[in-house]
């Protein structure tokens, strides 16, 4: 029993990861109507900044997290100027396609400037474990369920009351008619592209203080998938809740498949599993918008 | 045509055409003007390019692939085709586009925001005010998602919208659209007191010539991409061949196989 609430513990954790960068899969999605393949390489381009300025160059961590939310701001922007804003009005699967092709972009220049093999991040939080309902559960473990939980607080609060989060859902429905209110929907475009970098790089952060990192953490982008889609595409509640299913279920899945038949890496797969199993029977995810039809 | 005095025209369209994709001409040569605090009505059959008219004045064109390639539209005195929507807004234009484009997933009252996007912050409970006095249902269904309103309904919300924005010039497309008649009467009653207690310049475009023409104090009838016609809302309505290709009277009775060939010429005038 131990085991597998052990196995849950740890689903949670990487959970709040996936629940983070499907948050900002979502934001996008929600704003531009574009599904961003990209995302998971936006977490490594997180995760190696922060890699760099503390390693590299000796910054003090918190500092050096500061200074990878701001990259990731600029990241954000650039990418929006440079790369979506020449294709608004296009059809939305050419920017699709583009977002693939940066995907690969990315982990090129991660590859280019930072090889291949794994980088561990130095230690910053106590190793000692803190024990929870009779479980020895490591610190950073917390500390990243804990900042997942926060960042999407805020980000709930922005989208339900803000004048910019009410006029991004509005972009997402009806860009000419948000247009038609003066929302400007560059500014709305690139606001959502910066949200998804850092949402994305602090999740990139968290993994590298857990596991180290290399230049295949752009692959964590293909899982957060399964999340967003039992979520439902556009809804926030939807990524965080999905995130954290997925996390915990594939972990169970991992453990349970390990002790009883033996097998090891069912992990990689089981989250698309569930996922061909959540589009048969709930194609909008939990918490995805139907349309509305009126009667 | 009627050059007027353009001191208190608050918007003056002069010789507009626009193209779309760079091939279609939608609008020739149409030009227009708004008399300060009055509610001028555009009407003409489908495809005239009414809508296209106000898109062209508020920016909207742009997403539509389509461009002002020549003419202007001067706004209290300053050249503004070539702005982009929200610094038009920022101006004092609003437009209520054509078909409601209610944001269905965002709740009445986040949709009356969105309408005071560009005014300050401090505005905004007032507004919401003022927009529950002429709209009380709105007030009651304010928590409730938007696309599950009834199309009357969607109606006062997108010009509670226009409300919220405060302003200066309005620019309606087709406020009658799917409506019962009973509704109609309600909107245009309203647009009339929007324009007479916040001293509204309005532009109306209609099918509903009838109506559109009741409130309005001076009208246009475009054909093809021009006007082809323009006088006060009563002349307009007193004028034979508006009656009979607007307004749906028999001009003429028994008698039209008699003058069928004039007819036929009037006719092909009007519908082109």
């Amino acid at each position: 029993m131990e085991y597998y609430l052990q196995l849950f513990i740890n689903g949670l954790v990487v959970g709040g990861i996936y629940s983070l960068v499907a948050l900002g899969f979502v934001v996008i999605y929600k704003a531009t109507k574009v599904v961003n393949f990209a995302q998971g390489e936006l977490v490594m381009a997180g995760a190696y900044i922060c890699f760099a300025l503390t390693v590299q160059f000796n910054i003090p961590f918190l500092w050096a997290f500061l200074l990878t939310l701001a990259f990731s701001v600029l990241l954000g922007l650039a990418i929006e100027r440079m790369v979506l804003r020449p294709l608004i009005g296009e059809e939305h699967i050419s920017v699709i396609m583009v977002t693939v092709g940066m995907s690969s972009v990315l982990k090129s220049l991660v590859q280019l400037f930072w090889g291949t093999q794994i980088r561990v991040y130095p230690q910053v939080l106590p190793t000692e474990p803190v024990v929870i309902a009779g479980l020895p559960v490591a610190p950073v473990y917390l500390a990243a369920f804990a900042l997942s939980a926060v960042l999407f607080a805020i980000f709930s609060v922005f989208f339900k009351y803000s004048r910019t989060g009410i006029a991004m859902r509005a972009t997402a429905f009806d860009q000419q008619a948000a247009q038609s209110m003066g929302i400007g929907i560059k500014n709305i475009f690139a606001m959502s592209w910066c949200i998804a970098c850092v949402v994305s790089a602090v999740g990139g952060v968290i993994l590298g203080n857990i596991n180290g990192i290399n230049s295949q953490l752009g692959h964590l982008g293909l899982k957060v998938f399964p999340a967003v889609i039992l979520g439902g595409l556009d809804s926030l509640l939807g990524a965080a809740l999905g995130g954290l299913i997925i996390g915990v279920l594939e972990n169970v899945c991992d453990g349970a498949a390990r002790q009883l038949f033996g097998l090891g890496g069912f992990r990689e797969v089981a989250a698309f599993i569930i996922l061909v199993v959540i589009l048969m029977i709930k194609p909008y995810g939990l918490f995805g918008t139907k349309e509305i039809e009126r009667v | 045509m009627n050059a007027g005095s353009t001191v208190n025209e608050v918007l003056k369209v002069e010789n507009l055409e626009v193209v779309y994709n760079d091939v279609v001409l939608v609008l020739k040569g149409l030009s227009l003007a708004c008399p300060k605090g009055e509610i001028t009505a555009l009407l003409g059959a489908n495809g005239a390019g009414k809508s296209t008219t106000l898109k062209a004045i508020s920016g909207l064109l742009e997403c539509e692939d389509g461009e002002v390639t020549d003419g202007s539209v001067i706004y209290q005195g300053e050249p503004i085709q070539h702005l982009i929507p929200e610094k038009i807004v920022r101006k004092g234009i609003f437009q209520v586009m054509e078909g409601r484009r209610i944001f269905e997933d965002l709740t009445v009252e986040e949709n009356l925001r969105c309408g005071a996007f560009t005014r300050p912050r401090s505005e905004i409970a007032g507004g919401l005010e003022k927009v529950y006095d002429y709209f009380p249902r709105l007030r009651e269904r304010r928590k409730q998602l938007a696309g599950y309103m009834s199309g009357g309904e969607q109606q006062m919300c997108a010009i509670g919208r226009a409300i919220m924005a405060r302003p200066q010039l309005l620019l309606l497309d087709e406020p009658s659209l799917g409506l019962a008649p009973l509704l109609v009467e309600e909107i245009f009653d309203i647009v009339k007191r929007i324009n007479s207690v916040e001293g509204v310049t309005v532009l109306l475009v209609e099918q509903n010539a009838r109506a559109a023409l009741s409130v309005a104090g001076r009208g246009y009838i475009m054909e093809n991409g021009r006007v082809v016609m323009e006088g006060k809302a009563a002349d307009l309505l007193g004028n034979p061949d508006v009656q009979e290709f607007y307004l749906g009277m028999g001009h003429g009775g028994d008698r039209r196989s008699y003058r069928d060939v004039k007819h036929y010429r009037r006719r092909k005038r009007w519908l082109g």
